[in-house]
């Protein structure tokens, strides 16, 4: 018992040493909180602020997540964790949803806070203020692309704890509420922000530019073609945009990309660097000294700021790690390239059902147009100046096919030579992951400098979040689209901004005002866009994405027809392998033949159903604000 | 000492679960909703896990809504409290009209059947599906319900034929399949020889001998199909 009350005293007297001890070893100022008068006194040091609201930017497709560049069925991915993407039968309707106020009141905030600071120059305070709103408007836009009209919140709102949070609750703008918004944000900020074209991370008048000519588009379009499917609308407006409105908004599109064009923010052009077309197409993407890059999310290898697309999708065979090869871009992909004359054409595996036997193993992409090889690791050509290994065994003269289930296996030949190669060190292997499954791997957005396929070092190719050659076609549709409501002089400039595309593309006939239709609008930017993040929103905004996707399976008869028709079913990526021909004696020995097949790991047909148009919203969120209203068919 | 150290502990732990019995005393749901989707008294057919309608319980703090799947011969069965419920459907969901303002209100005491009449845009009537050899030919005739300013056409209807008794237009849901023949409603007619069509090359000819049909109307403007009854066939 004595013990026990030693202990209460020692015990007692430490508390009261503790709470008698000085004011100031508690009151020290924190060393990992700086106050708001600590960060907006200094330039640099507001300027990390908005550095790391950057950082927060929300992109549908980005660099830093492969799978968002390489859906709705445009690549196979190699990867055993994802084959079941392919063998399921569509979206959830919570898919793409984004709802994330938290960040809008952190940019609202720093536009007020900003506003406040005393200690910065007010050309300081103007320009921070108008990346800002550049953020905010972005991330608008981004929401009305996935959800539709949502609330608009322009100042930081703060709870005042009465026990009734119902003045805090907003409705709903409609759609076009908010896509207006955005356009007159641009249209505010492009006179605010700097006009310098060698700025590409931050936001620029040629940025301000470019999303106002995306968003007027992409409304102009909701409200011609929202008609086509009367059920994904809401009777307030909050989906669906009234018909009456295409034209201004269209109008609006072509005038700022043809600010854009024109000059009038910069010194922005097609990047046409390098003599080779398909190598200057590639280069496109990773080459930084680069008129067309218009804004970007960029990257800087010793900079703490990298991402691992290289490491993911290097070819298997010349990989610096154990992986690679995620995305195979499809066999439709790869055939909707047209031709140099501008024709379309299936790749020519057979005639008449006889085979086509090829010298060389990449002559049978001969003569297309110059992007695919820029945007396609070709079987038979090279990356990082190593070649790829893409053929997928030997077909004997038996019209046997002999192969291995190991990259690079070897196997004797019957009546040929013992312990050959049979197979590639690509592949394909059908469900062997990082093989070049469909026969192809991506080359869009791979960093050919040395080590950026290694975990340690990782690549610094930046991502384009908009660019001139987007610009250019955001001004063809739209004046294509403007001709379609009537205004035929409009048609010519779809016609000449889709040629400066197509020339550098290396097509040689170019196309005349006839030419323009919908369908070629379509196929210029599912060719130049592909694998950039933009094409979910082409099948959304034009209301095809329940036709292009509607659950049927791809028959090995309609995959090689209806080439660059938007509506081309795209339910399943189907593969083409090419083979060595091994009979001796044959005048055909040696070459290459191709077969066309889908993989057996492809076993469902996507379906986007009305209820994916818009993402739903989330029942949490419903609960907390009554006054929202679920999206269509949820 | 060391006694009053031991009572404190256990009572402690005696307060502890004397709270969480408290806490957790409600019994498990037990009464069951049963019905099906009917227009004058015949049940509509839809596809499998397509079509749905949500009970709402007003008056609690949140509003998300229970989900109550359709199976394909519009049948329902939904385990459930007792209590008030406000039934609804989502709008355009179901080959059939919605209106938002439609709701159902009622109450839960036992088990309760209750068949829900809906306004079809269609009927599927004499459907017949029959087969003779590897040939599969089904029949039937299509009646307009709702006519005047909310009628619609009809875009196309097929014969689905699967392995399993649900057939459907998905993936999984049909083996094989043929257009149908609608210039005339009255006479929709639609056949597949199961043995050569070639629509689905992986999956050759069942070692099994039967099959199930059923004929699937695809109403213009309308995503959900409307369905006749699933057949059995013997091969």
């Amino acid at each position: 018992m004595k013990k026990q009350i030693i202990l209460l005293g020692i015990i007692s007297l430490m508390a009261w040493s503790c709470s008698k001890s000085d004011e100031e070893f508690l009151n020290r100022p924190p060393t990992t909180i700086l106050t708001q008068d600590q960060i907006f006194k200094t330039e640099d040091a507001a300027l990390s602020v908005i550095g790391d609201l950057y950082n927060r930017y929300v992109d549908f497709g980005t660099i830093k997540d492969w799978r968002s560049l390489a859906g709705f069925n445009i690549s196979y991915w190699s990867r055993f964790g994802d084959y079941a993407q392919f063998q399921n039968s569509g979206w959830g309707n919570g898919d793409w949803g984004t709802w994330n106020y938290e960040y809008i009141r952190e940019l609202n905030l720093t536009i007020e806070r900003i506003g406040q600071a005393t200690a910065l120059k007010d050309e300081v305070k103007a320009g921070f203020i108008a990346e800002v709103r550049f953020l905010r408007a972005s991330y608008y836009f981004e929401m009305v692309k996935r959800m539709g009209g949502v609330p608009l919140i322009l100042e930081p709102l703060t709870y005042d704890f009465s026990g009734d949070p119902s003045y805090l609750q907003y409705p709903r703008e409609t759609e076009a509420a908010i896509y207006d918004f955005v356009i007159s944000e641009a249209e505010a900020l492009k006179d605010l922000l700097p006009s310098n074209a060698d700025s590409k991370s931050r936001a620029t008048k040629g940025a301000a530019l470019a999303m106002q000519a995306r968003a007027a588009l992409y409304a102009g379009s909701i409200a011609k073609y929202g008609g086509t499917t009367p059920t994904v609308s809401l009777p307030g407006g909050e989906v669906g945009i009234p018909a009456a409105k295409a034209n201004a908004y269209y109008t609006t599109a072509l005038n700022a990309a043809e600010a854009i064009i024109n000059g009038e923010a910069g010194a922005y052009d097609l990047y046409n660097k390098k003599p080779d077309l398909s190598e200057n197409f590639a280069a496109l993407f990773y080459d930084k000294e680069n008129p067309e890059a218009i804004f970007v999310e960029d990257f800087k290898v010793g900079g703490g700021k990298t991402h691992g697309f290289t490491i993911e999708n290097q070819p298997r065979s010349t990989a610096e790690e154990q992986e690679g090869g995620n995305i195979n871009p499809s066999l439709q992909f790869v055939q909707s390239f047209e031709l140099l004359n501008g024709t379309y054409a299936p790749l020519a595996h057979e005639v008449g059902g006889d085979p086509v036997y090829y010298d060389q193993i990449d002559d049978i992409f001969d003569g297309r147009d110059a992007r695919l090889a820029g945007t396609v690791i070709l079987p038979g050509s090279d990356f990082k100046s190593k070649p790829v290994d893409i053929w997928a065994g030997y077909i004997l003269s038996d019209n046997t096919i002999l192969t291995g289930d190991q990259r690079g296996l070897k196997k004797d030949i019957p009546g040929g030579p013992l312990n050959v190669q049979v197979v590639g060190f690509d592949g394909p292997i059908a469900g062997f992951e990082f093989t070049a499954q469909t026969g192809f791997y991506i080359r869009k957005h791979q960093d050919p400098n040395s080590g950026s396929g290694r975990r340690g070092t990782q690549s610094d190719v930046w991502f384009m979040r908009y660019r001139f050659g987007e610009v250019l076609l955001n001004a063809a549709e739209a004046a294509f689209e403007l001709s379609e409501l009537g205004d035929g002089a409009k048609l010519p400039k779809a016609t000449t901004y889709l040629n400066r595309l197509r020339v550098r593309a290396g097509l040689t006939v170019p196309l005349t005002d006839v030419d323009i239709t919908f369908d070629k609008i379509a196929h210029e930017r599912y060719v130049e866009l592909a694998f950039e993040g933009l094409h979910f929103y082409d099948l959304k905004r034009w209301r095809i994405a329940h036709i292009v996707q509607d659950g049927n399976p791809i028959t090995m008869g309609e995959v090689t027809q209806n080439i660059g028709v938007a509506t081309k079913r795209e339910t399943q990526p189907y593969s083409i392998w090419p083979y060595k021909y091994f009979n001796p004696g044959n005048p055909n020995d040696g070459k290459y033949l191709y077969k066309i097949l889908r993989l057996p790991n492809i076993t469902g047909a996507d379906r986007f159903q009305f209820g994916n148009y818009y993402s739903e919203i989330g029942q949490g969120t419903l609960d907390a604000n009554p006054l929202l209203v679920r999206n269509p068919n949820h | 000492m060391k006694y009053t150290f031991y009572i404190v502990i256990c009572s402690a732990l005696l307060l502890m679960t004397s709270c969480s019995n408290e806490l957790d005393n409600f019994d498990a749901p037990s009464s069951f909703l049963t019905g099906s989707i009917t227009y004058n008294g015949e049940s509509i057919n839809v596809g499998r896990n397509r079509v749905r309608f949500e009970l709402r319980q007003p008056g609690y703090a949140l509003t998300g809504a229970i989900d109550v799947a359709i199976a394909q011969d519009g049948s329902f069965s939904s385990r459930l409290f007792d209590g008030k419920y406000k039934l609804s459907f989502v709008p355009n969901d179901g080959p059939f009209r919605t209106v938002a303002t439609d709701t159902i209100y009622f109450d839960l005491k036992g088990n309760k059947t209750m068949d829900i009449e809906v306004d079809p845009y269609y009927m599927v009537r004499n459907a017949q599906i029959t087969n003779s050899g590897s040939v599969i030919n089904a029949s039937c005739s299509l009646e307009k319900i709702i006519t005047g300013a909310d009628e619609k056409t009809i875009e196309s209807a097929r014969l689905f034929v699967n392995r399993t008794q649900f057939v459907d237009d998905t993936n999984e849901g049909k083996a094989w399949e043929a257009t149908a023949d609608i210039s005339n409603l009255s006479a929709v007619t639609a056949s597949v020889d199961i043995s050569t069509v070639d629509n689905t090359p992986d999956k050759p000819e069942p070692d099994q001998n039967y099959l199930f049909a059923r004929i699937g109307v695809k109403i213009s403007g309308v995503e959900d199909l409307l369905y006749s009854e699933v057949v059995k066939i013997n091969l």
